[in-house]
């Protein structure tokens, strides 16, 4: 896709993210805001998948950790014709497919279940492992939050993405510097982001990840190093295209009244 | 039962390195412990398909997953403290819930651990690991029965956690036993007690029957090597037909064999039942035939069970 065509189409994947947590009166519009112009650039441009057969072995594979953005990945899916856009309305109802959090059993798209933060970097380092077992070129792209790699487990996998040299690697880290009790910096530090994971021996590429360009381009970069795993640092803004949520932790985990989801709509247009 | 005693960790091993030959499909991680959980065994004849995870559990278990994902059959090991405690979560959220085909095997479980001591010595994996949505858990009694349950585990899509000993055992079972998951296998007719064991106390259990036998005492051992699904059937017909019901294990007497045990009977047949297991309290160092008889879960105390 051109790069204007992925800026519309993020505007609408910002559309859905709005429909589906004010339909729901729950969800988390802030983190999905700040991923979505990653996971438009990974679903309309980047990724290897078929919407028509989504278990398709060769396919490349997303793991979403930060499971709690599962608005935008929903989205994405059915934007790319996963599954119907008006199911998108059913998100968090009691029969929908489109729970809380990703769940690979019940959505066609999901690579991973993911939701208990810090548990996404082991499975994709495990599909990437697999798919140098069985010599297949997929890649394997993750996306952390920037909070989330508090967790410990996060560093546990990263040694083993360096051990085996998972080259079919991608870890975006989407670093919005808001979790819910407030900056990422205040609240239990992670800083130096880059330097720490490049200590674990990955590769870094630091970028606007609110811009499609940039993102585009660390794809391209990402896929030409060899024999190491590769982290785009991607700087965003938590609440990103919707002026009243940007850069407010409060936005983190809840839903617009309908006021506010006139004008956050009105504003993505 | 044969004197000649082999441990069932060691018996592990060496089923995993047959299986490894009859499916290439299966892959081997272990967190630093490949020499005590005997994984090493698989990873002489499989360099390829071991793979050594640090001691790291965590994220031993998620990278399963992840392999799992792809059409592997990860077999992971560890320590039963280690997995079932430490990775909790890890098997909950990344394991069972997709209902991925992990397979959970576990070496050292119990206060048969000995020296190491109550860090080392897991005995509340089997409450756990059964409360899980989509888990099967199981327990080995000897060679034959370890052997039996690492490839028939691989048989079946999904989650299992497969709780296995440290300690050698003596032969119970010869080759052409059959067994299937979820069918307790019945030693004996015996009519005045049925003891119900699990994984290492069926050993005990049956000193305890052949000694009880020169007492004119005639029980039935049944071993229940799948705690999850519990074979319901065999619990009724048990006690229906024996006077007296007896639970053995070497793990808590909260939330195991016992307890599982206790439910089936609440609901459906409700009479006595006697559980022995560790007395909710942590255990200690010594050695494991020191312990099971400190713990009171050796074939005396399943005696005295049966007396009383």
């Amino acid at each position: 896709m051109e790069i204007e065509e992925l800026k519309n189409m993020a505007k609408k994947v910002r559309r859905g993210i709005i429909e589906e947590v004010y339909k729901a009166q729950s969800g988390h519009p802030g983190g999905s805001l700040s991923v979505a112009d990653i996971l438009t650039v990974l679903y309309f441009d980047e990724l290897n998948v078929d919407e028509k057969n989504p278990k398709w072995e060769d396919r490349d594979r997303l793991v979403l950790s930060k499971g709690h953005c599962s608005p935008a990945l929903y989205s994405c899916l059915a934007n790319r014709g996963f599954f119907d856009v008006e199911k998108l309305t059913t998100f968090r109802n009691i029969e929908s497919k489109l729970q809380g959090h990703p769940d690979m059993t019940k959505v066609p798209g999901v690579d991973m279940t993911t939701g208990s933060l810090g548990q996404g970097l082991s499975a994709a380092n495990g599909m990437a492992i697999a798919g140098k077992m069985n010599n297949k070129n997929y890649r394997v792209y993750c996306i952390l939050g920037d909070g989330e790699i508090e967790e410990g487990q996060v560093w546990e996998a990263a040694m083993a993405s360096s051990k085996y040299k998972l080259d079919n690697l991608c870890v975006i880290v989407d670093n919005n510097n808001l979790q819910i009790d407030g900056t990422i910096d205040k609240v239990m530090s992670p800083y130096p982001i880059d330097e720490k994971f490049k200590s674990f021996g990955f590769q870094i590429i630091n970028i606007d990840g609110n811009d499609i360009e940039e993102i585009k381009k660390a794809f391209e970069v990402a896929k030409n190093v060899k024999e190491k795993p590769v982290c785009i640092i991607a700087k965003t803004i938590k609440g990103k295209g919707v002026s009243f949520m940007e850069n407010k932790a409060e936005w983190h985990g809840k839903a617009p009244n309908e006021e506010q989801y006139k004008q956050a709509m009105e504003e993505l247009k | 039962m044969e004197e000649i005693k082999k441990a069932i960790r060691q018996s592990y091993g060496e089923a995993l390195a047959e299986l490894g030959k009859k499916n290439e499909k299966i892959v081997v991680l272990d967190a630093d412990l490949s020499s005590a959980t005997k994984t090493n065994i698989f990873a002489k004849e499989f360099p390829e398909r071991f793979l050594d995870m640090g001691i790291a559990e965590a994220n031993m278990i998620g990278t399963a997953a992840g392999l799992a994902t792809c059409g592997k059959i990860p077999y992971v090991s560890t320590f039963a403290a280690f997995a079932a405690g430490r990775a909790y979560d890890q098997i909950r959220c990344s394991v069972c819930y997709p209902k991925l085909n992990v397979k959970i095997c576990v070496t050292h479980s119990g206060i048969t651990v000995g020296e190491d001591g109550a860090t080392h010595q897991m005995i509340e994996d089997i409450s756990m690991m059964r409360t899980m949505p989509n888990m099967t858990v199981m327990t080995t009694s000897d060679d034959v029965e370890t052997k039996w349950a690492v490839e028939e585990i691989s048989k079946i899509e999904g989650p299992v956690y497969l709780r296995l000993a440290r300690v050698k055992t003596s032969k119970i079972y010869d080759e052409n036993q059959k067994f299937e998951i979820g069918k307790a296998i019945q030693i004996g007719e015996g009519t005045d007690a049925t003891i119900f064991a699990t994984g290492v106390t069926v050993e005990q259990a049956l000193i305890a029957k052949e000694e009880l036998q020169k007492q004119g005492i005639e029980v039935r051992v049944v071993d229940m090597h799948t705690i999850k699904p519990i074979d319901k059937e065999m619990i009724i017909k048990c006690a229906k037909e024996t006077k007296k019901l007896i639970s053995v294990e070497d793990h808590s007497i909260i939330g195991g064999l016992g307890s599982a045990i206790s439910e089936v009977l609440t609901e459906n047949y409700p009479v006595k039942l006697k559980r022995i297991g560790i007395n909710d309290c942590f255990g200690r160092s010594g050695k494991a035939e020191e312990l099971i008889k400190y713990f009171g879960i050796d074939s005396e105390s399943i005696k005295k069970a049966v007396q009383e």
